[in-house]
């Protein structure tokens, strides 16, 4: 028996984990997926949102904002990348300058702070490689870019060294409140019971919703396809550039990552598929002519690349945090699109806070709020890079060519808490495989350190999970 | 850390030729830096015969064939450092390398060889739509995961692209016992040798379906199957064409890139066309006493041609050590060109004077021609006219020149390659 059970373990569930972690309560995330951050937080834009999009006065413009503040703390005490690029909303018609404007009035009665209209000039200036037809541009500083599977994964990791326990590959499949009035959630891994449940599913909170309200909800998942160009053109814009908004979405931004590549999408597909996230020929078409209107020769045939990640959408497209009201104690976290990853903490401050009052959690004296990541070898110096192969020689040996990742970090990644069972997972945490080759060398040198060091067969080592084996039985040579 | 006058970088098969070659030049002070855990690069997975018709007047496989050089540089007791990954070339030609054993350190060498080879095109970069599941293999790491590891990826297979490793996979799998339903090859011909498709596909009944390409990848977690489509001229594809395969495996073989985010690194200028450097005469590149060879010069079908290449650049970073690392300064430079379909030359530039007395010139062409001429002009004068019954995409050409051609015509700017009906 848990006293909160948070349902996903993606961005919003991981965050409402963490802080729940601050408390004397017990606590356990089912998670349907091998290993955290497998939903829609894997495939997203990647950006810390300023805050001048949502409509004034939602919960949307409102923890976007707070999130956004709240972003460089957290990053700090989780030691994870995080970078206040700032970011632009070009105007390439005259006609639609007024828009600019409309968005500046929005964000300023939001709170952003530090917006400015740029003049066409003055945004060739930060950005020459803009569109020629650019006529003007809405400058926001503290827009900024992360890395969404670190940020995630730390604070899954943190949450957990706080005495939060995770459940992978655990899916809910029903929720009765039983005679006990307690919530009881049948999976494939058996019975769960709490007083409380946390809707964290994403694209599946309708479905999870359903089954204890009759009040029903519905998800539209809204596709977006992206693609990742190589770090060669990583610079070719320094700020996250947005077109202006539609009612279908931000648009198509071309952004900078974090870790130096430039990712370009997404598109904006409705489609019904809870687990959709095929890229087609059109989208990849759709997000390339849309980027092209805004930034010039943009660089494509460097895609290393594509992707697709889908919008927990709701048709009023507002976050969705509240109390459901006919399942008392069953708490929503529904219709977390974008800006989500912008609001993730302060989705968790928010829940948090709720559950702390409705059920006079007190602080654990000993909660550790800061969490030391994977120890990186890029950018150190000679000395420093000897030290640390003094210290463990696996940092000597480059296992991913392309991102220069050394066996060391993979086995850090492995071996710490909530550590990497299969090739995407030491991908998310360590970027081994993320690059130019995207995996052709190191694939098979990830799967040797998987087999030594959890003592999977190679049969048994998946990309992702599940069904995903990379190899099904020995060649015919064997003995 | 010990100097070196020469490091070259990999030791596969590029590599390993140079090194030999510097030795007996005459260099005693070479070192050979390889990533993997032993010499012999990608021939150790090529476990298939085919290699050194050239080089031994023998049909080898490809360890066998790596093995011959390794054993010379053993042999000649050449240096080398194993699981050792160069992180940077300086300008200056200090090399940043790190191994376990050794740490990270820097080697300040009078001269570089690149040899680092190539890697495959990942789907990523093909642009191919549909899920992203397991099951999806470049072919070369398919290959490694078959012949180094020992497991099979998958029982039912289809493969996009005909290039070399692709065929060689689509055999080594049927012989493993899986079922290789089709190769689809976008282009109208194919990337691979024609050899390599009689030997691979033919002999095994498999079709190769020229001027298709995978449109679909079913599976969310593995491939279940993959939709292939013909296209038109324009390398769309062709709505209606579409032919489903059930399968759970999908190899790419669709062309190999250069790896020279070194050389880049370095500053070592590059062409476009082969996503190599540009070299002159002596395989040389911009910096001077930097010199590259192999498949990260540009791509080469054949073993057999890289190791002669690699000789050449072994012999000349020896003598521009020997003649005092001198920069080539203004000496008068031919240009080397190719245009009316032929693509690239290797070299793109010929000091006359430092050239040997025969230089081999390789080039590809982009197009499938029959009955056609590899002509070369001098300036404006045609001075070579040789009549080929087939010229292909997949299949590196060459032409030789000799110094005393070259030293008859002073005031010779321009050595043009072109491909002519007649």
């Amino acid at each position: 028996m848990f006293d909160v059970i948070v349902i996903g373990a993606g961005v919003s569930g991981s965050a409402i984990a963490r802080q729940l972690s601050r408390y004397n309560a017990s606590v356990c995330v089912l998670e349907k997926c091998e290993d955290v951050c497998e939903g829609t937080s894997k495939a997203n834009s990647a950006i810390v949102h300023a805050g001048f999009d949502a409509d004034e006065g939602s919960l949307m413009a409102k923890l976007n904002v707070r999130g956004n503040e709240m972003m460089d703390d957290l990053a700090r005490d989780l030691d994870i990348p995080f970078k206040r690029n700032g970011s632009m909303v070009v105007c390439i018609h005259k006609e639609e300058l007024d828009g600019l404007k409309t968005l500046y009035d929005r964000g300023v009665k939001n709170g952003v702070k530090g917006l400015k209209i740029l003049t066409r000039e003055e945004a060739l200036e930060m950005e020459p490689n803009l569109s020629e037809n650019v006529e003007g541009a809405l400058f926001a500083p503290t827009g900024g870019i992360i890395c969404p599977f670190e940020l995630t994964i730390a604070m899954a990791e943190n949450a957990n060294v706080n005495g939060v326990e995770f459940r992978f590959n655990t899916k809910v499949e029903d929720i009765k409140k039983g005679e006990d009035g307690l919530w009881h959630l049948r999976t494939n891994n058996g019975e769960y019971i709490s007083k409380y449940v946390v809707n964290a599913a994403g694209v599946y909170a309708d479905k999870i919703h359903n089954m204890v309200s009759a009040d029903k909800m519905h998800i539209i998942e809204r596709r977006g396809d992206y693609c990742l160009l190589d770090k060669q053109v990583g610079g070719y814009v320094s700020h996250t550039i947005f077109p202006q908004p539609t009612k279908y979405g931000k648009g198509v931004l071309v952004t900078p990552t974090v870790h130096g590549n430039l990712l370009v999408g997404p598109t904006a597909i409705d489609i019904e598929n809870k687990e959709g996230t095929a890229t087609t020929a059109q989208g990849i078409d759709e997000l390339t002519a849309k980027a092209s209107e805004n930034v010039r020769n943009l660089p494509m045939r460097n895609v290393i690349t594509s992707f697709a990640g889908l919008r927990a959408h709701l048709e009023r497209h507002e976050f969705v945090i509240e109390e459901v009201a006919d399942a008392p104690c069953f708490i929503d976290v529904a219709g977390i699109e974008s800006p989500g990853l912008s609001a993730s903490p302060a989705i968790g401050e928010m829940v948090g806070n709720m559950l702390k009052e409705k059920m006079n959690l007190t602080e654990k004296e000993n909660w550790i709020g800061t969490r030391k990541g994977i120890t990186r070898t890029e950018g150190l110096s000679v000395e420093e890079m000897n030290a640390l192969i003094k210290k463990n020689p696996a940092y000597g040996t480059i296992v991913c060519r392309c991102e220069s990742i050394t066996e060391g970090e993979i086995l850090d990644a492995i071996h710490r808490p909530l550590g990497a069972r299969s090739l995407d997972g030491v991908k998310r945490r360590t970027r081994a495989g993320m690059g130019r080759c995207q995996a052709g060398f190191c694939s098979p040198r990830t799967m040797e350190i998987l087999n030594r060091e959890l003592g999977l067969s190679y049969e048994e080592i998946t990309k992702s999970g599940g069904k995903s084996n990379i190899v099904i039985e020995r060649t015919k040579g064997e003995v | 850390m010990k100097t070196y006058d020469i490091v070259i970088v990999g030791g596969g098969p590029a590599g390993l030729a140079a090194a030999v070659a510097a030795k007996e030049a005459g260099n005693d002070s070479i070192l050979i830096l390889e990533r993997d855990h032993e010499l012999g690069g990608i021939l150790n997975q090529c476990i298939h015969n085919g290699f050194g018709l050239h080089t031994f007047k023998e049909e080898l496989t490809g360890p066998e064939y790596a093995y011959r050089f390794i054993k010379q540089v053993l042999d000649l007791g050449i240096e080398y450092k194993l699981n050792t990954m160069v992180m940077d070339i300086a300008e200056d030609k200090t090399v940043t390398a790190m191994n376990r054993e050794d740490g990270m350190f820097q080697i300040p060498a009078k001269a570089v060889i690149l040899a680092m080879g190539c890697r495959e095109r990942p789907r990523g970069a093909l642009n191919i739509p549909g899920y992203r599941p397991a099951g999806i293999f470049s072919a070369g790491t398919a290959q490694r995961l078959v012949n180094i590891e020992g497991y099979m990826p998958g029982r039912e297979v289809v493969i996009l692209g005909s290039g070399d490793i692709g065929l060689i996979m689509a055999r080594r799998m049927t012989l493993e016992g899986a079922k290789v339903k089709v190769v689809a090859e976008l282009m109208p011909y194919s990337g691979g040798l024609k050899r390599n498709i009689v030997q691979c596909l033919d002999d095994y009944g498999i079709p190769l379906k020229l001027s298709h390409t995978v449109v679909d990848i079913e599976g969310k977690e593995h491939v279940t199957a993959v939709t292939i489509a013909e296209v038109g001229p324009d390398r769309k594809p062709i709505p209606g064409t579409e032919e489903r395969y059930t399968c759970d495996t999908l190899l790419l073989s669709c062309g190999l890139i250069p790896e020279n985010e070194l050389s880049r690194a370095a500053g070592v200028q590059m062409s476009p066309i082969t996503s190599g450097p540009v070299v002159n005469e002596s395989l040389e590149t911009n910096i001077p006493g930097v010199f590259a060879c192999g498949n990260v010069l540009h791509v080469h079908d054949l073993v057999d041609y890289v190791s002669e290449e690699a000789k050449r650049a072994g012999q000349n970073a020896v003598k521009y050590i020997n003649d005092g690392c001198k920069e080539a300064g203004d000496a008068e430079v031919i240009e080397v060109t190719a245009t009316d379909g032929a693509r690239y030359t290797v070299p793109s530039t010929i000091n006359v004077d430092r050239m040997d007395d025969l230089l081999t010139v390789r080039f590809r062409v982009g197009d499938v021609y029959k009955n056609s001429f590899v002509s070369v002009y001098f300036d404006d004068e045609r001075v070579m006219h040789n009549q080929k019954r087939i010229l292909a995409p997949g299949e590196m050409e060459q032409i030789v020149l000799r110094k005393t051609q070259l030293q008859e015509k002073s005031g010779l700017k321009k050595i043009t390659i072109k491909i002519e009906k007649d």
